[in-house]
């Protein structure tokens, strides 16, 4: 420990370049780095700025170069947006679906993962390997029968149609069997079994307590991904009686005529919850990403 | 409860819905795409390997796949090539790194709606700001949504945009689980560090790289939503005036939803999946023979 931080001071304090392979803890970073990161970062949020410049600009396209400071008319489009479409509703529909999504997932796919990391049962291991081929499968292979399984069960513009379907998916499953096998231990599930604990109370006692983390991220991947899926929502919600966020916004964009305006500033209202959640919760979400994924490969 | 019954008990909700949603309608595309089946009507007659003998001399479907692997070899290899940059860079001992890391994730988290209207907008024909700003400079504007590869081009940077970060966040993660003993050695060898990135670093996350060559090529091949968006019509275009930029999957909606052919569309379908399973073994061929084992 003392010896890494000497060494740290002393290549700070180092002025001739270092030419050797230390890779990620030793050599000081340079300003160039610093530079592209910067250019990266500017990359990454300057769509999200320019889709609120053009929504608060006048609707007619303005010749020659656009202003990059936002105007004055975001109020003006945003009650344009509201007269065009029920912009309220679909928010509406889009909460009801994303969070019912992210809770269901939560709880089906805890129930799962703790069932596949620390319970013994004929098939366990073939049941997994199918769970997770299958998800190696295009979604967009069954969408023609999900079609009409859907609308057999009368369910065409109703939300049951996007919210159902996408209860649990074997993306949660692999997750939170990751998290149970890392995060249960599985010594205090079998004390609890033999104190005559039922297998319900040690999942609520035990195990929720202890994946607490990786279902929290778990809940918001699942709530935005439910949030900005379109494909689907286009196929079985009614523009009108039923629409989401995203179908409501992708009809401002199928006029005849082109109205950027208008339809930045739908997107820029759609984007704002998942935008918040991002921002309350980034750090949790890229720990849970690196975390989850660099296991998931080995 | 025992051991048994308890495990299948915990597995019952997830299994009935993977089983109904998810299995269920997979293999039932297979049957579907056997029938000349009416989307709303229901099937109509068995006409065995007729939808897919009809794919075959289908241009537009030949003008879809060429479609789809343009713009899918576009976007994945500067993609993966950027992220895997990026994660070196991240990969340094940075001031704020969280703070960096949530930023190159940033576009990941936004809807691929307002992605590509955003996108739209910049690549505008006429009041495009791209375009403004090469006019500005005395440059020829681009005709983004006529011209085949710059539609290619424009609809290939939606998808760079919103992918690079997370797959560069997937490298770090495997980055940060090489042993620093192994850059010790070779910095004794005298290796430089542009050497060691290629000897020690790739070769030392190569099963994430196969994986998200994997991810991305699933992803890819399965484009919609940004070409359907990036057309002036939205989601009653066909991918421009000539089909320029209409992938595979935005072919399979227009004959399934748009023309309720579903026997075609559950045919075209089952070419995604074709397509998907062998371009997956062609790049995992690829990636193999380029990295080496660490």
């Amino acid at each position: 420990m003392t010896a890494t931080v000497t060494r740290q001071v002393r290549d700070r304090q180092s002025t001739r370049r270092t030419r050797d392979a230390s890779g990620s803890t030793r050599s000081p970073v340079r300003w160039w780095a610093y530079a592209v990161l910067v250019a990266v970062g500017t990359a990454s949020i300057f769509p999200l700025y320019w889709s609120f410049v053009v929504a608060s600009s006048e609707g007619a396209a303005a010749s020659g170069l656009p202003s990059l400071v936002p105007g004055p008319h975001f109020p003006d489009n945003l009650a344009r947006v509201v007269t065009t479409v029920d912009f309220a509703f679909a928010m509406q529909n889009s909460l009801i679906v994303a969070s019912t999504v992210a809770a269901a997932n939560v709880a089906i796919s805890t129930l799962a993962g703790f069932a596949f990391a620390h319970l013994r049962f004929p098939g366990r291991n073939t049941l997994f390997l199918l769970v997770l081929g299958t998800a190696m499968i295009p979604a967009q292979l069954g969408v023609v029968p999900l079609y009409l399984v859907v609308s057999d069960l009368g369910w065409y513009g109703r939300l049951e149609a996007v919210i159902v379907p996408a209860l649990a998916g074997a993306f949660g499953v692999f997750w939170m069997r990751q998290a149970c096998e890392e995060a249960v231990d599985r010594d205090v599930v079998d004390a609890a079994r033999l104190d005559g604990c039922s297998l319900l109370r040690v999942i609520w006692h035990v195990v929720l307590p202890a994946v607490r983390p990786q279902a929290v991220v778990l809940a918001m991947l699942t709530f935005m991904s439910a949030w900005n899926d379109f494909f689907w929502p286009l196929i079985v919600l009614d523009p009108v009686d039923s629409p989401t966020v995203q179908v409501v916004v992708s009809e401002l964009a199928s006029g005849y005529f082109t109205d950027y305006a208008l339809m930045l500033t739908g997107a820029t209202l759609g984007v704002l919850p998942v935008l918040a959640v991002f921002v309350l919760l980034a750090r949790r979400i890229v720990t849970g990403i690196m975390h989850g994924a660099g296991r998931g490969v080995r | 409860m025992g051991g048994r019954a308890a495990g299948y008990l915990l597995l019952a909700p997830f299994l009935v819905v993977f089983a109904v949603f998810g299995l269920l309608p997979m293999l039932f595309t297979a049957w579907v795409s056997l029938h000349d089946w009416h989307l709303l009507d229901g099937p109509r007659s068995f006409t065995g390997t007729g939808n897919y003998l009809r794919l075959l001399s289908d241009w537009r479907f030949y003008n879809a796949l060429g479609n789809t692997v343009s713009i899918f070899l576009l976007s994945t290899v500067v993609q993966l090539l950027a992220a895997l940059g990026l994660a070196a860079l991240l990969n340094r001992p940075l001031r704020a790194a969280t703070w960096w890391r949530a930023g190159v994730l940033l576009p990941n988290v936004v809807s691929v709606v307002a992605v590509a209207l955003v996108f739209g907008q910049l690549f505008g024909d006429t009041s495009g700001t791209v375009n403004a700003v090469l006019q500005s400079l005395g440059l020829d504007p681009v005709d983004w949504h006529g011209d085949r590869l710059a539609a290619h081009l424009a609809v290939s940077v939606m998808v760079i945009w919103r992918w690079t970060g997370y797959n560069a966040l997937l490298y770090l993660a495997a980055m940060q689980s090489i042993p620093q003993e192994r850059y010790d050695a070779a910095a004794l060898d005298g290796a430089s560090r542009w050497r060691a990135f290629w000897s020690i670093t790739v070769p030392g996350i190569r099963p994430t790289i196969l994986f998200t060559v994997v991810i991305s090529t699933i992803g890819g091949l399965q484009l919609f939503t940004e070409p359907q968006l990036f057309d002036p019509l939205g989601t009653a275009g066909t991918g421009g005036t000539d089909r320029q930029f209409q992938t595979l999957v935005m072919y399979l909606y227009e004959r399934g939803f748009t023309d309720y052919d579903a026997g075609y569309a559950a045919a075209v379908a089952w070419a995604v999946v074709a397509v998907s399973g062998i371009v997956v073994l062609v790049n995992f061929g690829l990636v193999r023979r380029m990295v080496a084992r660490s």
